[in-house]
């Protein structure tokens, strides 16, 4: 059982939790999630790790609720516990020092590739952050993002904060403008790091993304999580869930993400009658 | 009750077809009194019992059977606790047949005695009538870790626990069990059995720390320097599922057989929407491979409302792996069996779920020296299947992490780790047993060798002191 010490609403609809798991934080790196069961009928999923703390024994995890688990997760308050954290799980972020690197986030993304764009910049980078979200409401660690940026773009689909526009379309811009990176570094939605990929493919820039199947045991033994990377068959959960960009088969990776979409929303719309009546 | 046979097995009672394939309750449902001692009664009681010898852990076959004859039912039962922690597990899921059973006597001229099954009576006997927790010789100081709480490291832990050891059992998914949690499902093997099996194993002491996987959160080398560790078994089991590699099997709808067996049994999702994990079957679902999990996996996907779940094999009927006792339930329940079939890809619909598989029919060739008839390919016997749902169910590797993460441990081409008879590694302290160091194999050799990598770690831990 694992208490949770801090509970914030960050944005609409994103919560950041803060929770007492002395073991994880100890062994945290960046790059690596747990997965978490919020309780005794809860399902397993993931969560990537957005902070850690070694002293205080704690982890943060950023997520924005979507369906049943997210939303169970986010009625949880503090010092109310979850169940059960597995973790941490994946192999961590290769980070040494590339030169000059360029990290996207985009939506809840963004709190995942915060301790990456940390550990880059501590490892002797130089680095260029470009976050993203639908509306300027959305944006979230922005400070944190800033203050290990030494440059920094915002993007917002409908141009209510910075560029209006993609998070691709401002790494476009800036590779244009002749911007040289010797890394790139994509996390959020599966479609926004496809874009990602196909801006950086033509000009060869070694580009990593972090991926997020469907997962299951997210321990390698059930296959769930299995993605297409250079043609061959990868299970994100052991061999990821960081990939060669320009390998991956998004296409396969965004269906296979909704092969239990109608399941999730009846589900969904179960527990909220239940909640409904429960309330009555 | 019929006229008493000594050639014939008093059959087992079992859950009607038309109930059973609409709930996930046990389909056998074991002896009652009367039976198990009529069963007893057909035992020769050899002087030389071949029965014993069928025994992965060499159970007293005989000696138990004669006490259950004689009413006492509670000295049957510790009888074969000697040498089975896990007894009432083992009387459902042993393969029987090819083990003690098969041996037996009596099944020269007729039907074998049935010692699963009354194993099986005695321990749910026992369960009902209180399980007596035998005395734990004094505290020895040292601390064993068990990475793994699969029958391998429940029965390392168990053994080790009465000879005064502190054990620690980490396993990295959220309940205990192994295969017995994740993997068998409810109708033939019920958690509340295994339920009650592990908090045996915690009546003595053991200490079972749940979702905490090592390699990650902790190495071996750091359970041994930092967390005061004197020893260390591994019994991890298999793990990651082999797919066929052929065109479309990334398709949604294609699960290998561990994704959905786990999401049916450990995750429960037969009862979605109370429980929180879904699962997805159609009407048509084809099950890749004949063993005990395709067996399992077929007969889940029935229960779970498919209208036909075929188990699609390369070979013959003769050739199956899977437990006859479990074929033949399948078969009762409307399994239909595609022999001679091998699927070579999949076509999907424009949202990526599978809706076709493309099969070969296979003939068998002559045996070869090793006496095995390969199947191989007819040629433009190429035909389609209508599937919503397919699992492959056609073996998994050993889970790779610990030989990844522990340096200088021997491991094989396979992945499986090495160890000598005594279940030693190539590391001082360091044991391992069960699937991970066999493959895949059956409940009670992961048991047995538990059990001698007890025996190994006790005397090597006194040896020290
Ligand atoms: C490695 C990894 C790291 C992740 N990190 C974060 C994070 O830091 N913050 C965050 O908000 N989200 C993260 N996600 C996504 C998060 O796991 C899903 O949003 C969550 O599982 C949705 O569950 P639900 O029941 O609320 O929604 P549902 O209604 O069940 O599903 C909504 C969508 O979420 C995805 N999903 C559903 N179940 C799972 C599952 N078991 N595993 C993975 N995806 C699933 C599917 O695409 C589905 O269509 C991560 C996913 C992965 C694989
Ligand atoms: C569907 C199915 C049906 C079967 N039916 C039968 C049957 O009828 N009869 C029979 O005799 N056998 C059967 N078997 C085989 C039998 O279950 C296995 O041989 C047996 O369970 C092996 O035991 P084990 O203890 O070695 O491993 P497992 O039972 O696999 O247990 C290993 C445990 O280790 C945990 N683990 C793995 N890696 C780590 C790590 N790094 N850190 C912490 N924990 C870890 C796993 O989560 C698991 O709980 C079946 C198998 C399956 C899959
Ligand atoms: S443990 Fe298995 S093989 Fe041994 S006697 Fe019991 S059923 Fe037979
Ligand atoms: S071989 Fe059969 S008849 Fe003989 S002792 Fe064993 S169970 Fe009894
Ligand atoms: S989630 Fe099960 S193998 Fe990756």
């Amino acid at each position: 059982m694992y208490k949770i010490v801090e509970k914030r609403e960050i944005a609409p609809r994103i919560k950041l939790l803060k929770v007492f798991a002395s073991e994880i934080a100890k062994k945290a790196q960046p790059g690596q999630f747990v997965i978490l069961r919020v309780d005794e009928r809860g399902e397993r999923f993931p969560l990537t790790l957005a902070d850690w703390n070694k002293e205080d024994g704690t982890i943060t995890l950023v997520f924005l609720e979507v369906g049943v688990s997210t939303r169970k997760l986010g009625e949880l308050g503090k010092n109310e516990v979850i169940l059960d954290i597995l973790g941490p799980l994946g192999n961590p972020t290769e980070v040494r020092n590339y030169g000059v690197v360029c990290v996207v986030g985009g939506g809840v993304g963004i709190a995942a590739a915060y301790p990456v764009a940390r550990a880059l910049k501590e490892a002797g980078n130089k680095v260029v952050s470009i976050i993203g979200a639908r509306t300027a409401e959305l944006l979230i660690f922005e400070e944190e993002m800033m203050m290990f940026s030494d440059e920094f773009y915002v993007s917002t689909d409908d141009g209510t904060k910075g560029y209006k526009g993609f998070v691709s379309d401002v790494l476009k811009i800036l590779i244009q403008k002749g911007h040289r990176f010797d890394l790139i570094y994509a996390v959020g939605p599966a479609v926004m790091m496809r874009a990602v990929a196909e801006v950086t493919r033509p000009c060869k820039v070694k580009t990593v993304v972090s991926l997020n199947p469907i997962m299951v045991d997210a321990m390698g033994m059930c296959g769930a999580c299995r993605v297409t990377v250079g043609g061959k068959t990868r299970f994100a959960c052991v061999d990821g869930p960081e990939f060669d960009a320009h390998d991956v088969d998004f296409g396969e990776l965004i269906r296979r993400q909704m092969a239990f979409l109608s399941e999730e929303k009846m589900a969904l719309e179960c527990w909220e009658a239940n909640k409904r009546s429960k309330e009555a | 009750m019929s006229k008493w046979d000594r050639l014939k097995a008093v059959p087992m009672p079992k859950q009607p077809i038309h109930i059973r394939i609409r709930n996930f309750d046990e389909v056998a449902l074991g002896y009652n009194e009367e039976q198990a001692l009529m069963e007893a009664e057909r035992c020769l009681q050899c002087a030389n019992p071949q029965c014993v010898l069928g025994c992965p852990v060499e159970i007293d076959i005989p000696g138990f059977i004669k006490l259950l004859r004689d009413g006492n039912f509670r000295e049957a039962i510790l009888k074969i606790k000697e040498k089975n922690n896990l007894p009432a597990i083992c009387g459902r899921v042993c393969p029987q047949e090819d083990q003690c059973q098969k041996n037996c006597l009596l099944s020269k001229r007729g039907d074998p005695v049935q010692i699963g099954r009354l194993e099986r009576f005695l321990a749910d006997w026992e369960r009902e009538h209180g399980v007596e927790i035998p005395e734990k010789l004094p505290s020895t100081g040292k601390r064993i870790a068990v990475i793994g709480a699969g029958p391998a490291g429940l029965t390392a832990a168990g053994d080790l626990a009465k000879l005064g050891h502190e054990i620690v059992i980490f396993e990295s998914l959220h309940e205990p069990g192994g295969v017995l949690t994740y993997g068998i499902p409810e109708f033939r093997l019920p958690k509340r059995i295994v339920q009650a099996e592990i908090n045996y194993i915690e009546k003595l002491g053991v200490v079972i720390k749940t979702d905490t996987l090592i390699g990650r959160l902790y190495t071996i080398p750091e359970l041994l320097r930092d967390e005061d560790f004197d020893a260390v078994f591994i019994g991890t089991g298999a793990g990651p599922p082999i797919f066929m590699g052929i065109r479309g099997e990334n398709l949604s709808g294609i699960y290998s057989a561990n994704e959905f067996l786990i999401r049916v049994n450990l995750m429960r999702s037969y009862l979605f929407p109370k429980w929180d994990t879904p699962i997805k079957v159609g009407d048509k679902v084809a099950v890749i491979g004949a063993g005990n999990v395709a067996m399992d996996a077929s007969r889940c996907a029935l229960r779970l409302g498919a209208k036909e779940a075929h188990v699609v094999y390369r070979r013959s009927r003769a050739e199956m792996p899977a437990r006859k006792e479990e074929v033949e339930n399948a078969e009762e329940e409307g399994v239909i069996f595609d022999f001679l079939t091998l699927p070579i890809a999949y076509y999907g619909d424009e949202k990526g779920w599978v809706k076709r598989m493309e099969c070969v029919k296979m003939q068998l060739s002559e045996p070869d020296e090793s006496g095995r008839r390969r199947p191989a390919p007819i040629k433009g016997s190429n035909f389609f299947m209508d599937i919503d749902t397919s699992i492959v169910a056609i073996g998994r590797r050993p889970n790779p992490l610990i030989q990844q993460t522990t340096p200088g441990l021997k491991v094989a081409e396979d992945g499986t780790i090495i160890v000598d008879e005594k279940m030693r590694t190539s590391i001082d302290g360091v044991y391992a047993g069960g699937d991970i160091v066999t493959g895949e194999a059956t409940v009670i050799s992961a048991m047995g060798a538990g059990k001698k990598a007890a025996k190994s770690i006790h005397e090597y831990l006194t040896k020290k002191i």
